[in-house]
């Protein structure tokens, strides 16, 4: 059965566009290099996306022939370099489907859009006393900002627990909220165990006693659309760089209103409309929170590489990502001796697995060795570790670009990682 | 897969599987934590350090095959030695994971050790083979609990 076949009959109402992953493989030119004389296997998407030619070609000609410092020359260049640079602001606007344009915060990373809301928000309308909630399957930049904050306030981090197939309990969410509830922040997909948390149902149950929430989207933006108005989640945060742009950009999405009341996060130039020794008055909405000279280069490239997602189709990408996954997922459940970490029902494309004696670092060496990458660790969730009772998992991560032949190699190499380790 | 079986020779995967001298270490009087933040690599050494010998040492924790094997390694050619001794020791057993130690009698004068030399090809293993290493020389002087590799 071919990709366009599947699409055809999973999804028969939706307009999904023809998809080819060994064309789309084209787009990349990294995944044609060989690494330890074997065909690269590109498995480590969760950590960072590869880019495609036409990410790398818009940075390459941002610098050639439209450098310059933005929202301050007059000149030609810069009048330029503005327009793109605005344009991509958009164009993430449209992609996440927020409201108004000026709700897009240009950051350097999702740990830096979650560390603003933190300090902003949180040092602002959190006080002692009050409890902010995250769950038990957060990535640390997820985690330790928020207990910054509450050395800071005295306030109590309260965690969600999750099940055994790495699920949020929701009903345990609910009796964690009270009045002394200030806030929430959760990952809508967890990086280490890949499930998809009902982030609408939280939302909802939070704004019933009217408690903001956070939405750490670093791991979803890459593999669903993502509405925000339809989530109603007050700031959602995700990374350039895992959705196939540029390392060093970042988008926190917040709700007007919310933003407006914040103070600054960094003080500098473009973020003033107005600065005398006596009193600054701060510029509008985005720029209140743009500080300095930003990375220009970067939210350009990841305009480039949102008009490149965008032209592929998410919809087809679920329908891709969502084979490979059944696939790959039956390939290893077959091996003997290892065990799936993260087992949720509602899973992006994240395969967690330990084997029986043996350490996720040294299957990680072996897979390399045959060009396959992988991520092998605590994937910054050591908590998540210790409620599995584990030291670290290796962890394979798909994206629209991995075929099966690439399961198959993976399926190969662990199997000499059993081999080797008798 | 040449580089691979030098890595991982037989003499490692059993270590890694029965380790030497694995358990805690009653009457120890240094004791120190070794931690590798990358991979949660952890380990705990205990000395019993007497008279200027290293009377009997061991170790506990988890950490993967490079780590386990090399703690295990390292407690079996620590036994006995004096603090000066271990010292050179540790400083061949570094140069080596890095690649710095060229001559093949300084090879040789590590004994057993020298199985470990294939990991300076694995540069992402280097921490892992010489966590253990720094736990031991923090136990040994005494610097606080947590030793670290970065
Ligand atoms: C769920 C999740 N949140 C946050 C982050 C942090 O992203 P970044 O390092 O790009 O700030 C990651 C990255 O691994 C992640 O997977």
């Amino acid at each position: 059965m071919t990709a366009m076949e599947s699409v055809a009959r999973t999804t028969p109402q939706a307009v999904i566009k023809p998809f080819n992953v060994w064309r789309i493989r084209e787009d990349f030119p990294i995944l044609r290099q060989k690494v330890h004389g074997k065909p690269l296997v590109y498995l480590d998407n969760a950590a960072t996306a590869q880019k495609p030619q036409v990410v790398i070609d818009t940075i390459n000609r941002y610098y050639s022939t439209e450098n310059s410092n933005i929202h301050r020359g007059v000149h030609f260049l810069s009048e330029q370099a503005t327009a793109v640079y605005e344009d991509a602001r958009a164009k993430v606007g449209h992609f996440i489907n927020a409201p108004e344009t000026r709700e897009i915060i240009y950051v350097r990373s999702t740990t830096e859009g979650i560390n603003l809301v933190a300090q902003s928000y949180g040092r602002t309308f959190i006080k002692e006393g009050d409890e902010i909630v995250i769950s038990a399957m957060e990535h640390h930049s997820n985690i330790v900002p928020w207990q910054i904050l509450c050395g800071q306030v005295g306030a109590t981090l309260r965690v969600v627990p999750i099940n055994h197939d790495g699920e949020f309990w929701v009903d345990e969410y609910e009796k964690l909220l009270s009045d002394r509830t200030k806030f929430v922040s959760v990952a809508h997909v967890s990086n280490a165990l890949g499930t998809i948390n009902p982030v609408r149902e939280i939302i909802d149950m939070a704004h019933r006693r009217d408690i903001p929430v956070m939405v750490d989207g670093a791991q979803a933006a890459p593999h669903m659309k993502v509405d925000v108005q339809d989530l109603d989640c007050d700031f959602y945060a995700f990374s350039g760089h895992k959705l196939f742009g540029p390392t060093g950009i970042g988008i926190l999405f917040g709700k007007a209103e919310f933003l407006e009341a914040m103070p600054p996060y960094q003080g500098g130039g473009d973020m003033i409309s107005l600065v005398t020794f006596e009193k600054t008055h701060y510029n509008v909405l985005p720029y209140k929170f743009e500080a300095g000279t930003p990375n220009i280069a970067g939210g350009i490239g990841l305009g480039a590489a949102i008009d490149y997602l965008s032209g592929i189709g998410l919809e087809a990408v679920a329908v891709h990502e969502q084979e490979l996954m059944d696939y790959a997922t039956e390939a290893i459940s077959g091996i003997k001796g290892l065990r799936i970490i993260g087992t949720a029902k509602e899973k992006a494309s994240v395969l967690s697995f330990v084997l029986d004696g043996v350490h996720a670092h040294d299957i990680g060496t072996i897979l390399d060795q045959e060009g396959i990458a992988i991520r092998a660790g605590h994937h910054c969730a050591m908590p998540v570790m210790q409620r599995f009772g584990v030291p670290a998992t290796a962890r394979a991560s798909f994206t629209f670009y991995n075929t099966q032949e690439e399961v198959d190699s993976l399926v190969v190499a662990i199997h000499k990682v059993i081999e080797l380790f008798g | 897969m040449s580089d691979l079986s030098e890595l991982y020779q037989q003499v490692i995967l059993d270590h890694n599987k029965s380790p030497r001298n694995f358990r805690k270490l009653e009457g120890a009087n240094r004791t120190a934590e070794g931690y590798n933040p990358l991979c949660g690599d952890q380990f705990t050494v205990y000395v019993k350090f007497e008279d200027d010998v290293i009377k009997d040492i061991s170790f506990q924790g988890s950490g993967c095959a490079i780590s386990k094997a090399s703690a295990s390694l390292m407690t079996a050619s620590l036994k006995g030695k004096t603090e000066g001794e271990a010292e050179i020791l540790f400083d061949r057993v570094r140069k080596m994971l890095i690649g710095e130690l060229d001559t093949k009698s300084n090879l040789h004068e590590l004994g057993k050790l020298s199985i470990l030399s294939g990991v300076c090809n694995f540069p992402s293993r280097v921490k892992c083979a010489s966590l253990s290493w720094h736990t031991f020389h923090a136990a040994l002087k005494g610097e606080g609990k947590l030793a670290s590799t970065e």
